[in-house]
């Protein structure tokens, strides 16, 4: 009995550190990816930091106000004036379309049966 | 296995011998006790070698682990969550609708290891090639003199620095920076300020407010803390573009010197638009005036709106008459002396172009035809404790709160006595100086029904509280009157339908730096609140030196200059902020007499 015993907690000794060899290998290179991933994080936001200050720089006044200048041919854009602004009652409502009238049937009342009575 | 006390072949063997037996079992006796003790004693010792090992083995794994951690470098965390990174070092400066003002870009500055350099001429010839403001013979000295390190560039585009790259030589070297870009250019210059390097380093450099905003909050947007959150300032891009648009082409149109704008939200005192011309891109901020005999105003860095102090003019009128009213002393109909000129003293106060309103005027009056003698007439009813306790409480004896680092320093000019003759002058605004943003803030407390609320830079969240300075009634009848001054005073150039603008004009000689005043150079104010009928906002119009030549003879006063500027920022700006204009009741169909 204690042979096998012995031959048994060798066996799992061998395992475990085979076992522990992998998680060591497995650990060492999630990290590795949580830092090429968080490096690539910081190279993404720095990117976006950027188009975020070229999105402002694109969009500053003075530029869209040349730019509007500049196409008014094709957009027509003049500042805002009060007297665009409208009220409700401006709104047409939406015309009703009325159901076709293809098959007029007139209901007038039905006969009362004569179990009803 | 026990060994027997008495062992039976020895006991016999002793009684056969005439020993006494007893011996035996006390010897063997005795030998079991040794035996006994040397066991537990050995146990012991082990039991103590096993202490001191574990002692030893736990106090040596403590000492090496504190060697290692003092002896290694240290590393940052690796698996850590990614999320609160600090990208830059400064917060970013937004609008109040989140539009970015102010942001930060990664470039590199360019530095030199003079000693590993190849060949330190022709490097130098190839510098000045790309950056045509370095000199190379200079460049060329400081590369050979012996030193080891030289600072070449602040700042590199990329451009810039691929062209370096191509140079390869290897006593080049770049260093991270972040700079400090303002997207709007010169947009909201005198707000945001501007920014430059502080302590510099290979690896990185300081980047420290210089004006403004970015210099008043210094230490906010540099919070490690708050980094990833950007400043929120009160401004409204598309209103301050609309604003400086405007302003600008008054400026030019009536060949004035400098011009100044604030719109401030009266109920929250938000400052929506802020603007003063001449301005500066802060990208690339000019340097301060040297020259001791300039006017700081001739610099575009001056912010008139905030540092310019200035006598007022007859903006100033509305608050004599407000505290009169709150007073009890006078009504809006009240009629006091008009009769101009008014004799004080050896002192003679005139009205505009020596005309004489009186003998009678009602207090709406002097205000919508500017009276200066009816004003006077007021000011000497309320006398001067009482008028300096209500300026004080307008806040005109203090620098503004605002969140400008140009701010504090911007004090008012008050008279160091306060005879009557300054209670009569100040009345109509001159002999007391304030700056726009003085009156801005007066201006709010009357159109937010008489409560007094702080000016800010800073979006507001939730309600504001403030001080109540007068009485609801009394800043109702004030608005009224201003909106008189519209309808049908000095500032009749001021309507803008839909809006009942509301305001007063001040046109104030410019003194003199050697004593007395200008006769042709004037400040122009327009003070004004909008839409009368439920104030919402104020806004200020000042223009340094402004002439209107579109007619015969050129004009200098607020009506004919600040007022128009004023009204067509009206007309801009209030759709932008979403202030519907207040349709004009529909003229009722009228029944036209007609006959064939």
């Amino acid at each position: 009995m204690r042979p096998v015993l012995y031959v048994l907690s060798f066996l799992a000794l061998i395992a475990l550190g085979f076992w522990a060899y992998r998680e060591n290998y497995a650990t060492q290179s999630a990290l590795k990816e949580v830092e090429s991933l968080q490096r690539q994080i910081v190279g993404l936001r720095e990117a976006l930091s950027v188009q975020r200050a070229e999105w402002a720089y694109l969009n500053r006044p003075d530029r869209l106000r040349d730019l509007a200048t500049v196409n008014f041919d094709r957009l027509g854009l003049l500042p805002m004036e009060p007297s665009q602004f409208g009220s409700a009652a401006q709104v047409a409502y939406p015309r009703q379309s009325l159901p076709a009238i293809d098959f007029p049937v007139d209901i007038q009342g039905e006969t009362p049966s004569e179990e009803g009575l | 296995m026990r060994t027997p006390l008495r062992p039976l072949a020895r006991i016999l063997q002793a009684r056969e011998d005439g020993l006494n037996p007893d011996q035996i079992e006390k010897e063997n006796l005795r030998l079991r006790h040794e035996a006994q003790r040397e066991k537990s004693r050995s146990r012991a010792e082990f039991r103590l070698l096993i202490l001191c090992v574990s002692f030893v083995c736990a106090f040596g794994a403590i000492g090496a682990r504190m060697g290692l951690m003092a002896a290694t470098d240290p590393v940052e965390p690796r698996a850590r969550a990614p999320g609160a990174e600090i990208l830059a070092q400064r917060a970013d400066i937004t609008d109040r609708n989140g539009r970015i003002l102010a942001t930060n870009m990664t470039t590199h500055a360019l530095y030199a290891h003079p000693k590993v350099m190849v060949d330190p001429k022709g490097t130098a010839r190839k510098l000045a090639e790309i950056f045509p403001d370095l000199d190379p013979a200079a460049l060329e000295r400081r590369f050979t003199d012996g030193r080891s390190f030289v600072w070449i560039k602040k700042v590199l585009s990329p451009e810039q620095m691929q062209l370096v790259h191509e140079i390869g030589d290897p006593g080049l070297l770049f260093g991270p920076r972040e700079m400090r870009l303002y997207p709007n250019g010169t947009l909201a210059a005198h707000v945001l300020g501007g920014t430059s390097f502080g302590a510099e380093g290979v690896h990185s450099a300081e980047v420290i407010g210089t004006a403004g905003v970015e210099k008043a909050l210094d230490a906010r947007l540099r919070d490690p803390a708050q980094a990833g959150k950007p400043l929120t300032l009160s401004l409204d891009l598309g209103v301050q573009a609309t604003v400086e648009e405007v302003l600008y082409a008054g400026m030019t149109m009536l060949n004035a010197k400098g011009a100044a704008a604030i719109l401030m939200d009266a109920r929250t005192g938000e400052i929506i638009a802020l603007a003063s011309l001449p301005n500066f891109d802060p990208n690339d901020r000019p340097n301060p005036l040297v020259d001791p005999k300039a006017e700081p105003g001739d610099s575009p860095l001056f912010n008139r709106a905030v540092q310019g102090v200035y006598e007022l003019g007859s903006t100033f009128k509305i608050f004599a008459t407000a505290q009169a009213m709150e007073l009890g002393l006078v009504g809006p109909e009240t009629l006091v002396d008009a009769n101009a000129p008014m004799q004080w003293g050896r002192h003679k106060i005139k009205e505009f172009e020596g005309k004489n309103y009186g003998p009678l005027l009602s207090v709406t009056d002097v205000i919508a035809k500017s009276s200066n003698v009816g004003t006077a007439h007021i000011a000497l009813m309320i006398g001067p404790l009482r008028q300096q306790a209500f300026l004080k409480s307008l806040g005109f004896f203090e620098p503004t709160p605002v969140e400008l680092v140009e701010a504090p320093g911007a004090r008012p000019l008050i008279p160091k006595k306060w005879p009557e003759i300054v209670t009569i002058t100040t009345s109509y605004g001159h002999g007391m100086s304030a700056s726009p943003m003085h009156l801005a803030a007066a201006y709010a407390a009357i159109a937010n029904g008489g409560v007094m609320i702080k000016p800010t830079l800073l979006k507001r969240e939730g309600p504001t509280t403030g001080v109540r300075v007068m009485s609801e009634t009394t800043a109702m009848e004030s608005v009224k009157m201003l909106r008189r001054v519209v309808t049908e005073g000095t500032a009749s150039l001021g309507e803008v339908p839909g809006y009942e603008v509301a305001g007063k004009t001040g046109t104030a000689d410019k003194p003199k730096k050697s004593g007395g005043y200008y006769d042709d150079k004037v400040i122009n104010t327009f003070a004004s609140v909008f839409p009368a009928s439920n104030p919402q906002y104020v806004l200020i119009v000042t223009l340094d030196e402004p002439m209107d030549t579109t007619l015969s003879e050129a004009r200098r006063t607020a009506g004919w200059t600040a007022v128009p500027v004023a009204s067509e920022i009206i007309r801009r700006v209030a759709p932008l902020m979403g202030l519907r204009p207040k349709l004009e009741p529909p003229a009722t169909d009228a029944v036209t007499a007609a006959s064939n």
